[in-house]
């Protein structure tokens, strides 16, 4: 069968279409790859950062009799439902602690409660019209106003949304980072060290390497369980501690490090190997003072992105209980903490609407975090890499 | 308290011992070189065998009678095991001392001892997957001891119900008996890994191919890293998103079109799960198709294909064994994924086809076992360990799998930077 020109071009013509529309869908692929990114970012940012405001209200507070007993007696009647009950909780122990106060008035601007602060940001809220009415009043008198919300950053979990905060998180988060730290990193280098340099190439190293392949791509809930039946039941560390989450990230974050490590080590030329050893040093004296050095940036910029990626792991600490509510930040290893992640999934099982602001701030600031920490881990890659 | 205190006292011992050791070794091994013989090793070197040689051995002592206390229940009193690895220590400080002489070879004991404790680091993680194998078979097996394996394989019906009253030595009391029938939650966890897999497969590879075949080199070193942080992300950010966000997105759109989803359906967490795993898919698939040689592109090209031809007949094919590498890996960590399954999936066990409504999934129903109130004894609790052994299997023989054919193709092209 022949073809004229004619049909072979328009065939031809049709190729290069097919062969343009994939080049455009896979654009197109990527493109929606980054849209889910964006709008990801979006939504956070839409539902997070009203966490970083807090409605508070200029009150008159009246130190009467009453309010020895019961704080809310100081407040006016009609905007008292919209005050924070930790305020009123405050009042008899102030008369308490200066009885010069009883029969003063002062006034001074307090949180208001959480329904309060989502009628104010326009949110779905409880709030009767008159209460509603009450707040749109002060607010044109400026006695009600959106103010930056420092509690959100000094206090602790709290049932009272307004009253909750991050800071006993991010204590247990520092901690049991540390506790990570303190166990992967060396353990990690050394493992790397021992198979790059030291290891002889038969079956137990090839195991080894195997095996440290495999731990990266096991589920982190395996490492809760393994947590919970050695660390908590065999060896007894107490539950929902920093000490035994930073075990278990540990043992997640190991293969993290190993493999950055390993690539570190390798990028450094073996005519530093040669060169060291000619002088006569040994194997030991040739990696701690020359390689590990030359190295030392990749295993840095490793061990940080290991960091991030087991600072935002929640579902093996789940497992070992570090879910706790905890109103102050302890400064202990071995008593009950928990981390932002775990923090942020408490919250998100919290019903009040004020409290879905809260966990999408707290994400905003875990999520702020983790970028820092891998920009940190990016510049210092670009800052001492060196090409052979 | 005491322990601590005990504790304390030995690691400053121990530590006072050690600088001793360093500082008379140095000192002898001065004085003998000073004397005019020569020496095998520097002062310093003799310094710290002799340190090695006080902390190794005492170190050693106290953690085996710690391990055998733990393990074997052995009754060691603290106070004698500590003093007694302190006499230890002592011991090894003369030890160490009498090696401070011209013929010993000190920075090769040190080489030695060096070596091994590099060994021991690195059997670390071959302990820590033997740790995991054992916990949750030892676990397993007690929940097998209670409930047929079988039952556990083929039963349709997941209702712990009652378990915790059978626990507490009330098991008549209960209206139900508990049934531990898995295949609800192994249909739950295989939908949303599926429908994760219509969204990451199909987007990940094609992100790969405009990454690795079309796009201006500029493109490519700023699409890599964005991509990855939708790795990056925390998962309990992406089930909070999933939840808060998708779902009722979701049960909108099938609203629209008539239908009745539930706020639990199985698609919002699906969905999420794919956008996460996307990078997974994209950045390996990407790396193994620029990995293809040039040669093969170049002779198809010669042949007169176009670009769209060359990369769907030739670059692909090529590459297959890699992308069915990196997608499985992608299988294995939807499976194993926890927290957007625990955020925004059901916890209702369901055994339905139909994505809209609510499915649980084998790692929410771990997390509801071991998080309640429960007794560790109860089955309950247990069953979370056969389920975790489960999940250890089937994602370890994913890995395997997905290990053996990236090699595959490694040695094919002689790839080195795979």
């Amino acid at each position: 069968m022949r073809h004229s020109f004619d049909d072979i071009s328009a065939q031809l013509h049709k190729r290069h279409r097919r062969s343009s529309r994939l080049k455009w869908i896979s654009m197109g692929a990527l493109g929606l790859a980054g849209l889910f990114l964006a709008l990801f970012f979006a939504d956070m940012l839409n539902r997070g950062l009203p966490a970083f405001q807090q409605a508070y209200v200029q009150v008159e507070i009246d130190y009467n009799e009453d309010a020895r007993q019961m704080g809310r007696a100081a407040l006016e009647p009609d905007i008292a439902p919209l005050v924070s009950r930790s305020f009123e909780r405050l009042i008899p122990g102030m008369i308490r602690d200066n009885s010069d106060l009883l029969g003063t008035t002062e006034t001074r601007w307090v949180l208001t409660n959480s329904e309060a602060d989502q009628y104010l940001k326009g949110h779905r809220n409880s709030l009767s019209d008159d209460e509603q009415a009450a707040i749109d009043e002060r607010v044109d008198n400026g006695q009600v106003a959106l103010k930056f919300n420092t509690t959100f950053f000094t206090s602790g979990d709290s049932k009272m949304a307004e009253r909750a905060g991050i800071l006993s998180a991010a204590v247990g988060t520092v901690m049991t980072l540390l506790v990570t730290l303190a166990i992967a990193f060396p353990i990690g280098v050394m493992t790397a060290v021992y198979l790059e340099e030291f290891a002889p190439d038969n079956r137990l190293t090839q195991i080894i390497e195997i095996n440290i392949n495999n731990l990266a791509a096991i589920p982190s809930i395996l490492f809760g369980l393994l947590g919970l039946a050695i660390f908590i039941n065999f060896f007894g560390v107490p539950r929902s501690s920093p000490l035994v989450g930073g075990m278990t990230l540990a043992l997640m974050t190991l293969p993290v490090i190993i493999i950055a490590t390993r690539t570190a080590l390798r990028s450094v030329p073996d005519s530093i190997r040669h060169a060291a050893f000619g002088v006569g040093c040994s194997r030991w004296q040739v990696v701690r003072d020359h390689v590990l050095p030359l190295a030392m940036p990749g295993i840095m910029t490793g061990s940080i992105i290991g960091l991030a990626q087991a600072m935002g792991e929640t579902a093996p600490l789940i497992i070992v209980g570090m879910v706790a509510f905890i109103p102050d930040a302890g400064g202990s290893f071995t008593e009950a903490a928990t981390v932002l992640p775990a923090q942020i999934f408490t919250w998100a099982g919290e019903p009040e609407q004020a409290f879905v602001e809260k966990t999408a701030g707290g994400i905003l600031v875990l999520l702020a975090i983790l970028i820092f920490l891998n920009a940190t881990a990016v510049v210092l890659r670009k800052k001492f890499e060196r090409r052979w | 308290m005491q322990t601590n205190q005990l504790l304390a006292m030995f690691s400053g011992v121990l530590l006072l011992l050690g600088l001793l050791a360093f500082f008379l070794g140095r000192a002898k091994a001065a004085r003998v070189r000073a004397s005019g013989t020569a020496m095998y090793a520097q002062p310093d070197q003799y310094a710290w065998f002799a340190v090695v040689a006080t902390a190794g051995p005492a170190i050693t002592v106290g953690a085996v009678g710690a391990f055998l206390m733990l393990l074997l229940g052995a009754e060691i009193p603290t106070l004698y095991l500590l003093a007694g690895s302190l006499v230890i220590a002592a011991i090894g400080l003369l030890v160490g001392m009498s090696q401070v002489k011209p013929d010993f070879h000190a920075r090769q004991a040190i080489e030695r001892v060096i070596r091994w404790v590099l060994v021991a680091a690195a059997m670390i993680s071959i302990f820590t997957t033997f740790g995991i194998l054992f916990s949750i078979v030892f676990e397993a097996l007690r929940f097998f001891q209670m409930h047929s394996f079988w039952e556990f394989i083929t039963g349709t019906v997941w209702s712990p119900g009652d378990s915790f009253l059978a626990a507490a030595g009330r098991g008549d009391e209960g209206g139900s008996t508990a049934q531990f029938g898995s295949v609800p939650l192994f249909a739950g966890t295989f939908m949303i890994t599926a429908i994760a897999m219509l969204v990451a497969i199909p987007v990940g590879l094609l992100s790969a191919i405009y990454m690795a075949e079309f796009a201006p080199s500029r493109v490519r070193t700023l699409a890599k890293p964005t991509l990855e942080v939708l790795a990056g992300i925390p998962t309990v950010v992406y089930g909070f998103f999933a939840a808060i966000t998708v779902a009722p997105i979701i049960v909108d759109v099938a609203g629209f079109f008539g239908l009745d989803a539930s706020f639990n359906n199985a698609v919002a967490p699906g969905v999420v799960m794919g956008i996460m795993i996307i990078p997974f898919i994209s950045s390996l698939s990407d790396d193994v198709i620029s990995a293809v040689p040039d040669s093969m592109r170049q002779g198809s090209l010669a042949l007169g294909m176009t670009k769209g031809e060359t990369i769907r007949d030739v670059v692909i094919p090529a590459a297959l064994p890699g992308i069915i590498s990196a997608s499985l890996l992608a299988v294995s960590r939807a499976l194993g994924e926890t927290m957007i399954v625990v955020m925004a999936a059901g916890m209702r066990p369901n055994l339905t086809a139909n994505p809209l409504e609510d499915m649980t999934t084998v790692t929410v129903r771990i997390v509801a076992a071991l998080t309640g109130d429960l007794e560790f004894e109860s089955s309950e609790t247990l069953s979370a360990f056969a389920l975790g052994l489960v999940l250890f299997a089937v994602t370890l023989s994913l890995n395997l799998v997905s290990v053996l054919m990236i090699r595959r193709f490694r040695e094919k092209y002689r790839v080195n930077n795979l």
